[in-house]
């Protein structure tokens, strides 16, 4: 299959121009169009149509801008804990002060309620805590390179550490905006990694299936027919439980991506083998055979090419699955484990209904857990109802 | 359609034999054997073990075997129904496990029962009516039912009704009947508390097979022989009912399959949130103190009840579905 390359295209039709100019244009140039435009072309084009999943793009990109500058979003140290800041509720931003742009905090002091024994904090109106950006902070490497202190936010003449809650902070007194940040680069990471690895099986095992037929097909088809109806819960639990507990955070961060990746391939390979069973039938597959490709080169230069785009879909609605079951494991204690931080990990000081009731800011972070699956869920729509041009 | 029912007997065997083996390993995978988590559990307690002592249990575990000899044996005190004893609870696993087992089952069959009621209705009117404003409120909800996992949903809802209602919403029975015996007060008590979690667990599940029934009956539709029997002066609903929707109902049962190992997972998390009294929490306690007869039995029954489910809802699609039925006859 020969497609017409780019340079083909009347050079003036740009396809940012084409949206709006549709109508306008007679029906044989925009015909024209398409029957010469790529097959990468035609997607996008069909997937710009999809509003909900292009606006889903959006917010997928800016997640995982909060991924690549988490410690620059965060003002405060993740790890900073003091017993005498412990479940402060959300700070209010006073955004004007004199009828002037000149976003400020009151300052709080908190001291132990007598009949409660909570701790209860009130804002302190003499003390205003002036915000400032660009300010200096906790240190870090900036993108892992470059050393710096700088953070979008600050607070002007005091340590961030001390004085700026916006999420509030959790039990042991840390702040959750930052800890946040930090549990969405690891949560987000993980949802990569896994699929990338749940990838790479699937695509092997589909791949294999597919192509070979005959008793492997059907030794692969039964071994994901019997994974998918196992609860996979249990089994995950029971696997991530087996971890040493004198394994550090990378390591087990690496053990979790693999076991929530091992049976998460089902699906890919799934997809794979239905899409390599349909594509070995056409005629291309056969011109190329008889005009002596070899096995590789068919796989990798006919048939992978015209199914790539439905496996970006699949594993765009792979990507969810994953970080639920991340989220999930870390909730139950089983997974992630403090110090470090991901979405589950900060979940897990929700468990517990008395500390939710007293201190409901806790759940904020199931707010992005919500909204990234959605996300990705609608992108994923829309990129495979992208994927294939020529339907419909 | 025997066929099929021999395919389909022979999977579940072997998916059993499959799960038997991960529960094994489940088993095996914490550092160090049965007695070395009894003597550390007895010393922890007081009490001494001699090496002496700890070599005759080995030996009467056959914990010094191989492995496959170990796994055999494991088999063949489950099938005598035997199932080790658990260290935390120094009583046989069995006792430990007690009514947990059905209770878990009993909540998740509930959520799937909530699933189809919910979603034939829904799907058919989504499918009938097509981008209508109850068409998107209900894709509105699926999306919302996928996107929530279920212990969150739970949380949430723990919360709402903790703070709306100062009620506490998690648990089975009523504090009078948590210890009873079974009574038919109980099952009515337990019927009343049913619903909340069968909602919580059902909900994703639901909107994928409204997603699912309004895909496959819109397919139906366009087709020749509804404009048949329209043309014929059948009423619409009848019509609909009659025809299509038969057809498109297959799915329904064959969907079971998949449904069930979903909502028995989801039953073990959610169950921590709202703490209902199914092996769900035991099972992270039993994880957590290496309990691992009591863990390794936990994850091998979930695994062998939801095979049997499958099964079942096989059996199912073959009453609903002919052509199934028919193959081999023709």
């Amino acid at each position: 299959m020969t497609e017409p390359k780019d340079d083909l295209r009347p050079p003036a039709v740009t396809p940012a121009a084409t949206e709006e100019g549709e109508a306008a244009l007679p029906v044989s140039v925009v015909e024209e169009r398409i029957s010469v435009a790529t097959q990468w072309q035609l997607m996008w084009w069909r997937f710009k149509k999809h509003k909900l999943a292009m606006a889903s793009s959006v917010i997928v990109i800016l997640f995982y801008l909060v991924v690549v500058f988490a410690d620059f979003l965060a003002y405060s140290d993740p790890l900073a804990s003091e017993a005498q800041r412990s479940l402060l509720p959300p700070q209010r931003i006073q955004w004007l002060d004199n009828g002037r742009f000149d976003p400020f905090v009151y300052g709080l002091s908190g001291r132990r309620d007598p009949v409660t024994f909570k701790r209860v904090y009130t804002p302190d109106p003499e003390k205003k805590l002036r915000i400032r950006f660009f300010a200096p902070g906790f240190k870090y490497h900036f993108l892992g390179v470059i050393p710096t202190d700088r953070h979008l936010v600050g607070v002007a003449d005091a340590a961030a550490e001390e004085t700026l809650f916006l999420l509030g902070t959790d039990e042991q007194g840390r702040d959750l905006w930052s800890r946040l940040m930090y549990g969405t680069r690891t949560s987000l990471t993980i949802g990569l990694a896994g699929v990338s690895l749940s990838l790479f099986l699937g695509v092997l095992l589909g791949g294999i299936s597919g192509l070979y037929g005959g008793l492997i097909d059907t030794v692969i088809q039964r071994v994901i027919e019997i994974l998918r109806s196992i609860p996979t819960i249990p089994l995950w639990m029971g696997l991530a439980a087996a971890l040493p507990n004198d394994w550090n955070i990378m390591q087990v961060y690496f053990a979790i991506t693999i076991i929530i990746s091992l049976i998460g391939w089902t699906e890919l390979a799934r997809v794979v083998r239905g899409r390599f069973l349909a594509l070995r039938e056409e005629d291309f597959v056969m011109a190329a055979e008889l005009a002596g490709c070899g096995q590789m080169r068919i796989i990798f230069t006919h048939l992978v090419p015209s199914f790539l785009s439905h496996i970006i879909a699949a594993t765009t609605l792979a990507i969810p699955a994953m970080i639920i079951s991340e989220t999930s494991l870390s909730f139950l204690g089983l997974g992630l484990r403090p110090p470090a931080m991901s979405w589950g990990v900060l979940l897990q000081q929700a468990q517990n209904i008395q500390a939710l009731a007293i201190s409901p800011w806790l759940l904020l972070p199931s707010i992005p857990v919500i909204i990234i699956i959605l996300a990705f869920n609608f992108m994923g729509d829309g990129l495979r109802d992208a994927a294939d041009p020529y339907g419909h | 359609m025997l066929a099929y029912l021999v395919r389909r007997a022979f999977l579940a065997v072997l998916t059993m034999w499959a799960v038997s083996v991960l529960s094994f390993v489940v088993i095996q995978l914490p550092p160090g054997d049965y007695i070395t988590s009894y003597i550390a559990h007895m010393s922890a307690s007081g009490s001494f073990v001699s090496m002496q002592e700890a070599e005759a249990l080995r030996e009467q575990y056959g914990l010094n075997r191989p492995l496959y000899i170990q796994y055999l044996r494991w088999m063949q005190m489950v099938f005598r129904g035997n199932f080790g004893m658990s260290l935390e609870y120094g009583r046989p696993v069995s006792e430990v496990i007690g009514d947990r087992l059905w209770l878990t089952m009993v909540v998740s069959v509930a959520a799937i029962i909530f699933t189809w009621f919910v979603a034939l209705p829904i799907g058919i009117y989504s499918a009938v009516r097509q981008y209508s404003i109850g068409d998107y409120i209900a894709t509105f909800v699926g999306f919302i039912g996928l996107a929530v996992p279920s212990f969150m949903l739970a949380l949430i809802l723990m919360y709402l009704g903790f703070t709306l209602f100062n009620a506490n919403i998690g648990g089975l029975f009523s504090d009078e009947f948590a210890e009873a015996a079974w009574s038919l007060g109980k099952l009515w008590d337990l019927t009343q508390h049913l619903p909340l979690p069968a909602i919580i667990l059902g909900l994703a599940g639901t909107a994928q097979l409204i997603r699912i029934m309004r895909a496959n009956l819109l397919d139906e539709l366009g087709k020749p022989y509804v404009v048949t029997a329209r043309a014929r002066g059948l009423s619409e609903s009848r019509l609909i009912v009659k025809y299509p929707v038969r057809v498109a109902l297959n799915p329904f049962a064959s969907t079971i399959g998949y449904l069930l190992p979903y909502v028995v997972s989801g039953s073990i998390i959610v169950s921590l949130v709202l703490s209902l009294p199914t092996v769900g929490p035991l099972l992270l306690k039993a994880l957590i103190a290496q309990d691992m007869f009591l863990a390794g039995t936990i994850v091998l029954l979930l695994g062998i009840m939801t095979v049997i489910g499958t099964f079942l809802s096989d059996l199912l699609l073959i009453w609903v579905d002919p052509r199934i039925r028919f193959e081999g006859k023709r």
